[in-house]
Formats: C-alpha cells, sequence, structure tokens
C-alpha cells in the first residue's frame, strides 16, 4: 500500500535530464532509503519527491493525487521535508526554530503567540522531547554542536505533525555516534507514531540496518528494490558503485555488511589459511631483511634500493 | 526514549552547564536567561522605541537654525498665527518633519524586507538598482525635459526607481530557480553600476543638468512642502502594508527556498510580493527625499538586538527606529554648521556610523 509515488517521472535540471520515466511506490508506514553512488540522482529523486523539483515528465501523486495540483500549505500538513544543508537565522533560538515548523497549520492572522495549551505549543513541546532537545531550547541554535543541531532540525520537522517525512542525507557531516542517533530517533519516530519516511543516505551499511525498504539507483534509474538483504549483494555493490566488496551479515542486527575490496587488499577464502600465510610471509621476510642487512652492509656504495625494502 | 537518545540528553545537560558564559566583567551570565530576557520584552521595547520617535518629532519641530522658545512652539502648534514670524518657522518645520517620519519609516521598512528576500546583511534598498535607477531617471528628467523643481523630480524618480527594480528582477528570474538572493544581488549591482555610469555621462557633459542634480541627490528632508510629499503618500501606505503584513513570509524565507517551500511557502510568489512592497517603499522615499543610502542598511541590524530574528518584530521596529534615526540627524544638521545645514542624507550616516559600529562591537544579535 502506497500513498506516495512517482509515475514515469522525469525530472532535469536545465538541459541535463536526470532521471527519466522512473515509477516507484513508497510503502506505507515504512522506513525507506534510497542509495546509490553520487550523481546517480537520489537526491533529484527525493527532491522530486517533496516537489521541489517541477517533474518535466510524470508526476508525483499523494493519496492518487498529483502533488502540483493540491495547495502548498495544504501539501505540507501531510508531507515534510529536511533538505540537506538547512541553514538556520543567524541569533534563532531553539524553540523559535522548531516553532517555525508550524507554518502550515497557521492561519494569516492567527500567528503571534499562543497559550500554552494551544495545539502549536504542545506540538513544539513534543518535538522537542522527543528528539531530546528540551535542554536546548532557550539556547541560539549557532552555539549546538553539528549533532544537536541536527536533532533540531528534525524536531522542526516533527513539529509539522506530517505522517510522510523526507529526509536529504540527515547524516552527513555527523560523527559515528550521531549518525547512528539520528537514525534511531527517525526510526522512533516511524514505529510510535507510524510515520512513513524516506531517506537519502550515503551509508550502505546504516541504510541496510535500518531500512524495512532500500531503492538502489543508478544512472536515474531504480537497479534495485526492497528489503535490505534482497538488495544490497555484492553484485549490486559492484553494479552501481562499481566496486568489489563482501557482503557478510552484520554482527550486531544481521543485516547485510558490505565490506570494500579497494587496490591495496586482497581476500583469502579461509582466514585460518590466511593467517598461517601471513606468518609464513612474516618470517620470510624477518629472514629476508637479516641477509639484506648483510648484504647492504658489505656493498654500502650500492645500497639505496635494498636499504629502502629494509626500511619497507 | 531508546537508551542513546537517554544517554546524550544527559550529556546535553552538562554542556548547558558549562554554557555558563562568562561576561567581560567576571559575572556569570545563564546563557538561556539571556536570551529569555529579550524574548517577551519585545512590546516594552516597542514602546520606548515610539518614545524615542516621538522626542526626535517633538526635537524637529523645536529646534532650528532660529532659536525658539518652547512655549512659543506649543503655542504655534495650537494657535496658529500666520502673522507672527516664529509661527510661520514652526509651522514651516511640520512638512519637513513628516517627511522625516515617512521617509525614514518607508526605508527602515524596505531595508528590513530587502534583507529579508536576499537572506544577505549587506543588501540595502540600493541593491535592488532602486536608487539608481531614481537618480538616472531624475537626470534624465533634467537633461532631456528640462524638469525644475521636486513635484516634477518624484515622479522620474519614482518610474526610475520601479523599472530598475522590474528589470533586476526580471534579470535575476531567469534560469533555473527564479529570483534567488544571489541573482538578484548580481543583477542589482550590475544594474547599478550600468546606470550610475550613464548618469555620469550626462552629468559631466552638463554643467547645468549637475548644478540642478545635487540638491535632489545629497538626500535631504528640507524644502519640500505638502503639495509634493502628499502624491507619494498612497504608495507609500500600500508599500507599508505589504511588507508589514509579511513577516511570516520573511519568517519562512529565511529558512532557505527548500525549507520555506517544504513548509507549505510559495517562495516565488513571496519574493515577488515583498519586492513589490520593497519597490514601492523605497522608490517613493527615494523620490520624495532623494537616496539616503545608510538608514535601510543599518537599522534592520540595530533592531535586531531588541528582537532577535523574527521578522514580525522586526519589521515594526524598523518602521519606528528608522525615521526617529532620520528625524534626529535632520535636527542635528540643522544646527551643527550654522548658518549652514547639512542635509538628513548625509547627516544620518555621519550619526549612524558610530552607533552601528558600537553596536556590532557588542556582538549581541546584531549579526544578521
Amino acid at each position: 500500500m502506497a500513498r506516495l509515488s512517482a509515475r514515469d517521472l522525469t525530472l532535469q535540471y536545465e538541459q541535463r535530464r536526470v532521471i527519466e520515466g522512473l515509477r516507484t511506490e513508497i510503502p506505507e508506514g515504512k522506513v525507506t532509503m534510497i542509495v546509490g553512488a553520487n550523481g546517480c540522482g537520489k537526491s533529484t529523486l527525493l527532491r522530486g519527491l517533496s516537489r521541489l523539483l517541477k517533474p518535466s515528465g510524470g508526476a508525483v501523486t499523494l493519496d492518487g493525487k498529483d502533488i502540483r495540483s493540491r495547495p502548498a500549505k495544504e501539501l505540507a500538513r501531510t508531507l515534510g521535508l529536511l533538505p540537506q544543508h538547512p541553514v538556520a537565522p543567524d541569533g534563532i533560538t531553539v524553540r523559535d526554530l522548531v516553532g517555525r515548523g508550524r507554518y502550515p497549520h497557521q492561519g494569516f492572522f492567527r500567528n503571534w503567540s499562543h497559550g500554552d495549551s494551544s495545539p502549536h505549543d504542545l506540538a513544539v513541546r513534543h518535538a522537542l522531547e522527543v528528539t531530546a532537545t528540551t535542554e536546548l531550547a532557550g539556547r541560539n541554535v549557532d552555539e549546538l554542536s553539528g549533532g544537536q543541531r541536527q536533532r533540531v532540525w528534525i524536531a522542526m520537522a516533527l513539529a509539522q505533525e506530517t505522517e510522510l517525512l523526507l529526509l536529504d542525507e540527515p547524516t552527513t557531516y555527523l560523527d559515528l555516534a550521531h549518525q547512528v542517533e539520528v537514525l534511531d530517533l527517525v526510526t522512533d519516530l516511524n514505529r510510535r507514531r507510524g510515520t512513513t519516511v524516506v531517506i537519502v543516505l550515503h551509508d550502505l551499511n546504516l541504510a541496510a540496518r535500518y531500512a524495512d525498504h532500500v531503492i538502489a539507483m543508478k544512472d536515474g534509474a531504480i537497479v534495485a528494490e526492497g528489503s535490505g538483504s534482497e538488495v544490497i549483494t555484492e553484485e549490486l555493490v559492484r553494479t552501481v558503485f562499481g566496486l568489489e566488496s563482501r557482503v557478510v551479515p552484520d554482527p550486531v542486527s544481521g543485516t547485510p555488511l558490505v565490506v570494500p575490496i579497494g587496490r591495496h587488499h586482497y581476500p583469502h577464502a579461509h582466514a585460518a589459511h590466511d593467517r598461517a600465510a601471513q606468518d609464513r610471509a612474516a618470517q620470510d621476510h624477518a629472514h629476508a631483511a637479516q641477509d639484506h642487512a648483510a648484504q647492504t652492509h658489505a656493498h654500502a656504495a650500492h645500497t639505496a634500493e635494498p636499504a629502502l625494502e629494509i626500511a619497507s | 526514549m531508546t537508551a542513546s537518545t537517554t544517554a546524550a540528553s544527559s550529556v546535553e545537560r552538562e554542556l548547558a552547564a558549562k554554557a555558563l558564559k562568562t561576561a567581560p566583567n567576571g559575572q556569570q551570565l545563564p546563557v538561556r536567561a539571556e536570551v529569555r530576557a529579550r524574548k517577551g520584552k519585545q512590546p516594552a521595547w516597542l514602546l520606548a522605541v515610539v518614545v524615542v520617535l516621538a522626542l526626535a518629532c517633538g526635537a524637529s519641530l523645536a529646534v532650528g537654525a532660529r532659536a525658539i522658545p518652547l512655549d512659543t512652539v506649543w503655542d504655534a502648534l495650537l494657535h496658529f498665527n500666520p502673522a507672527e514670524g516664529n509661527h510661520a518657522v514652526v509651522h514651516a518645520r511640520i512638512p519637513r518633519t513628516g517627511l522625516g517620519l515617512l521617509a525614514g519609516g518607508a526605508l527602515g521598512l524596505a531595508g528590513a524586507a530587502m534583507q529579508g528576500v536576499a537572506r544577505n546583511p549587506l543588501a540595502d534598498p540600493g541593491i535592488m538598482g532602486v536608487n539608481a535607477g531614481a537618480a538616472l531617471a531624475v537626470v534624465a528628467g533634467i537633461y532631456l525635459f528640462g524638469i525644475t523643481g521636486l513635484g516634477g523630480y518624484i515622479w522620474f524618480a519614482f518610474l526610475g526607481a520601479a523599472a530598475a527594480a522590474a528589470v533586476v528582477y526580471l534579470l535575476a528570474s531567469m534560469g533555473r530557480d527564479g529570483a534567488t538572493p544571489v541573482k538578484l544581488a548580481l543583477a542589482g549591482a550590475a544594474l547599478s553600476a550600468g546606470l550610475y555610469s550613464l548618469m555620469n555621462v550626462v552629468l559631466v557633459s552638463s554643467q547645468d543638468t549637475l548644478d540642478r542634480f545635487r540638491f535632489w541627490q545629497v538626500g535631504g528632508v528640507a524644502g519640500r512642502d505638502w503639495s509634493v510629499i502628499l502624491p507619494g503618500l498612497p504608495f507609500l501606505v500600500v508599500g507599508a502594508l505589504i511588507v508589514l503584513l509579511s513577516g511570516r513570509i520573511l519568517n519562512g524565507l529565511a529558512l532557505g527556498d527548500d525549507l520555506a517551500r517544504g513548509l507549505g511557502q510559495r517562495v516565488g510568489l513571496s519574493r515577488a510580493i515583498v519586492a513589490l512592497g520593497v519597490v514601492l517603499l523605497c522608490g517613493s522615499a527615494t523620490a520624495l527625499a532623494g537616496p539616503i543610502g545608510f538608514l535601510g542598511l543599518v537599522i534592520p541590524h540595530a533592531v535586531r538586538f531588541f528582537t532577535g530574528p523574527d521578522y514580525r518584530w522586526i519589521l515594526p521596529f524598523s518602521l519606528v527606529l528608522a525615521p526617529a534615526l532620520l528625524l534626529a540627524a535632520d535636527v542635528v544638521g540643522r544646527v551643527v554648521l550654522l548658518p549652514g545645514e547639512v542635509p538628513a542624507g548625509i547627516m544620518t550616516a555621519i550619526l549612524g556610523a558610530p552607533v552601528f559600529v558600537w553596536l556590532v562591537r557588542r556582538g549581541k544579535g546584531v549579526s544578521l
């Protein structure tokens, strides 16, 4: 069951066509992650889904109706969005920033302060609570750390009280602990409120762990779609990223864990065999080094190369 | 609440405790209390600023090259007697004060709105090409059509301002994303440079035009009577209404285009509406009082000191504080170089700049 779907969606910037004729459905009440290489069109797809980018063909529909045919404010009460690098006005407090998430719920003239028990105030307080930012409410957003700030932005999106929430790389620039914290928070939101969440994420392993549904993209098209363990395979990583890898079960969550193989590391079939081979190699190397040392001592005049070898 | 978020919140508590700032005098100031002190006190501050404005109005009526006792001033306002010289002097100061109020308020509002639309602390009405357009049009009026006197200038100035702003807006709207702040600023700067060059071509070649143009160009509120001022009034009122009601729109735009759209705001339309208000305001203010550059830039900054970043407060504060500064500058300008006068347009910058620097040095809430 899907509320948000793309029908033959074509998205382009000026003359450059990024996505052509894309079809997909966002499963309701689930966490969907869009993954893919840089420039594959995943952020563009999210911009299309969240009406930031006008389709040059096809449509994005919400409950069967084209999102562009709906009044902007009404849509904003159902479909929320957190762009990639939001910038807070200088000197704004956390509470005021979160309060601005209430915009689509406020009429033109009812825009001044509200009583403590007004729905607006309750929504703001709840959003602060859920994101553990109540303590920060009176602080200036400029003073916060990256992780705190990201929680505040999510609080603002929560205050909007939408049933769908789209996030564009919400963990960029965060350290690992804060990445996990943000994704935990979004998962809480999905589990407790049933919010449908769509996230563009770079980290395949975190995507596999937190997503109910994964959409993998390449060159503006969807190459695979399904649960994390269905989608994230060695073959997909090869196709999408052009990267050899091993995919093993995540020891914590059992979801696929991608271990990349670069040019400098070569995997071996059996770890035990590996270790034996390594030990032997190390011993050989040690002997070789001693030999070399003797030789280099003897031929001090021509030692540049062997000496380097020993050093390495 | 998951374990990780609970742990995080206890970390935050520690951080909040550490965030006790040490004031320069060694006193401990809790950050949150500092912010809260600003919150909720805006109405009181606004009242204080209104009182300051009233004082400035009073000074503008009472002070001048000719020293007139206060009770005579009062008398002149309540029981005007045209036969009495002092009364006539006081009466002549009324339209001057009125224009100071109108032009000051318009430029303050327009500056605040422009900084919001452009999301740029250095934006002022001039960035839309308004001043340049008005100036070139006035020069063209003098040179080509032999216009003399303010009554004729203001229509040229107004048309020039509106045309320049429209061209800037159209230029900036071309291409992807429509009129973004950066494109607005670039188009405005480029067009201004071009218009000023054209204007200088005319001024260099015609001494007569230069002489007459200079009177308008320095910017001031003296020598304009009601017959010149009143035609500008409808534009000012409509512009002020549009901008004053745009507080929420500007608050939305301040979050950036993407986020504003995500919150259900129609960004292009919002920006066009506010820009229309800005053009009406500073087009007519510039037409009436000449280009007065400093107010629109500085007042919104100073105002943020009282209001924080909420445009629903920044706008009314700017509306009240800007004319107070302009009138004060005009009053000082009348007496500082007796028997001559320094026009308000020049005096504003002389008085305002040190205050501005002081505010920025104090560095609280003035940044943007």
